[in-house]
């Protein structure tokens, strides 16, 4: 495996700790008063989604990680594994449940995800920003109240739950942001 | 690709710029310090052990004779010269260059305002520093602590009397994933804590703060003193604005055997470190043979201090072009 050194390292680079696939959020050169200088380190466990810190020796080198973000289409889950396909190829990656756990409530047949491979399978799925989900179950809607005052809870197609406006019946599709969680606009079908 | 070409500065940043220049210059005239030029290629450089000089070679025309030149960290020695030679009070907006260090505060070519007072303590230096980050710059005024007191203050740690041991253990105990086995001297754990601990604590306070007496280890081309209670310690301040390190100035020592013997240390340290030892610069050391003036001294890093000014993140958002972007 190819090696990094400490002066290479930018925001984005993925590299091995202590057995994890990581990725550099922030580094900092850090050269106190006339003393040696040293890589203060933000990054991201890619296995776990914790953020933390580290500080390198600059010029010590750190193993990179065979890490490769790639779009696939959500195709169909067995209860074991989610498989998405590749667009193009038609090549099916199967995830676990430990690399779908943050997007499994946003999981819709054919939208496209970003799944970053580690050693070649699937490591970590992210929704996009923004999916298009139809609401399955929630109060009978209010008429008149378009103001959106106070809002109700409503159960998506995915089971995902979100707070929607009175308005809001079942069978309408909402458009959600899923790094928020949070209702955004009535969708066009 | 399309807009590599362009500054990294934007054009309003870079008039600012050339205005707190021209006004620098105007805060130093008014007050009879004048302005010197000195060569940025020297034979000889700075020694000090985490210092790295860029080297080229000067080739006479016909020869294939190499003479290493070091590019300057900082006009210093050169500076002494002058002040050897009578020069009075003096200041230079120099380019300077450091191998290696390149991030969010550091460039491996950068702008330094130093300047040297004949006859002023390091106490009225720092009234004057003060004077220029007001009138220039707008700040607000800098208060003062020690060495000392800003340990004690946040760490609650003596460091001119409590062991290496607990400086170290204050450190690890304080500082996550730093590196395992971590081997420094008592310096490098205090900068370190200085670094880490302090320097952000200063920033979330926006505490303008000069730190003065610093450990005698530390003094590098400053004067050793006893401080109120008997401590030895280096006549020596730094400025902080915002928690970033800015100037750093010195009661200048005069004696070139002491200069000579820091040198020759500093030149061990690399040896043992496997890095080429650098040529003494016997100029500034017969200078200061033949006398230097009791003065004070100052270098301040300009790019940072318009960073800041300017309320932008990285220096190289004030530079014209950045060092990747050269």
């Amino acid at each position: 495996m190819a090696s990094v050194s400490t002066n290479q390292f930018k925001g984005g680079l993925k590299f091995m700790l202590d057995g994890d696939p990581c990725s550099i959020l922030e580094n900092e050169l850090v050269k106190p008063g006339k003393g040696q200088a040293f890589n203060r380190v933000k990054f991201r466990n890619l296995k776990t989604g914790r953020v933390n810190e580290r500080t390198f020796k600059s010029g010590d080198s750190v193993e990179s990680a065979d890490v490769m973000e790639i779009e696939l289409e959500y195709s169909y889950t067995d209860g074991e594994f989610w498989y998405f396909m590749d667009p193009e190829t038609f090549e099916q990656h199967a995830a676990d449940a430990n690399a779908i756990e943050d997007c499994k409530k946003w999981l819709k047949e054919q939208y496209v995800y970003t799944v970053t491979q580690w050693n070649g399978s699937p490591l970590l799925v992210t929704a996009p920003n923004f999916v298009n989900l139809t609401v399955t179950d929630t109060d009978p809607g209010l008429k008149g109240d378009t103001a959106g005052t106070g809002g109700k809870p409503a159960t998506l197609e995915t089971g995902a739950v979100v707070r929607v406006p009175l308005f809001m019946n079942i069978g309408d599709l909402l458009r959600i942001d899923t790094r928020s969680g949070e209702y955004v606009e009535r969708a066009k079908a | 690709m399309t807009t590599s070409w362009k500054p990294t500065a934007d054009i309003t940043t870079l008039k600012r710029r050339a205005q707190y220049l021209a006004d620098v210059r105007l805060f130093f005239a008014e007050r009879g310090v004048w302005e010197v030029e000195t060569p940025i290629l020297s034979p000889a450089a700075p020694t000090a052990p985490y210092l790295d000089s860029f080297a080229t070679d000067y080739t006479p025309i016909g020869t294939q004779v190499k003479q290493t030149h070091y590019l300057q960290t900082s006009p210093e020695f050169s500076m002494k010269r002058l002040l050897a030679a009578e020069s009075g009070s003096i200041y230079q907006i120099a380019r300077v260059f450091r191998n290696g260090e390149q991030g969010r505060l550091h460039s491996p070519e950068f702008t330094m305002l130093e300047w040297y007072r004949t006859e002023l303590t390091l106490n009225q230096l720092m009234d004057e520093v003060n004077a220029l980050l007001q009138q220039v710059f707008n700040f607000q005024p800098v208060s003062r602590l020690s060495y000392r007191g800003i340990f004690e203050f946040y760490l609650k740690i003596n460091v001119f009397n409590c062991t290496d041991e607990v400086i170290k253990q204050c450190a690890i105990q304080r500082i996550k994933g730093l590196p395992e086995g971590l081997d420094m001297d008592r310096d490098g754990w205090l900068e370190l804590l200085m670094s880490y601990i302090i320097e952000p604590r200063l920033a979330a306070m926006k505490l303008p703060l000069f730190i003065y007496d610093f450990p005698a280890s530390q003094a590098q081309l400053a004067k050793i003193k006893k401080d109120s209670v008997g401590n030895k310690v280096a006549d020596r301040f730094e400025l902080y604005i915002d928690g970033v390190e800015l100037a750093n100035g010195y009661k200048e020592l005069l004696d070139a055997d002491e200069l000579r013997q820091r040198f020759e240390s500093d030149n061990q340290q690399r040896q043992q470190q496997n890095k080429p030892e650098i040529p003494l610069d016997e100029n500034l050391l017969a200078a200061m043979q033949s006398g230097l003036p009791e003065c004070s001294g100052v270098a301040l890093g300009l790019d940072r201090l318009i960073m800041l000014v300017l309320d932008k993140q990285a220096i190289n958002q004030v530079q014209s072009f950045s060092f990747e972007h050269a």
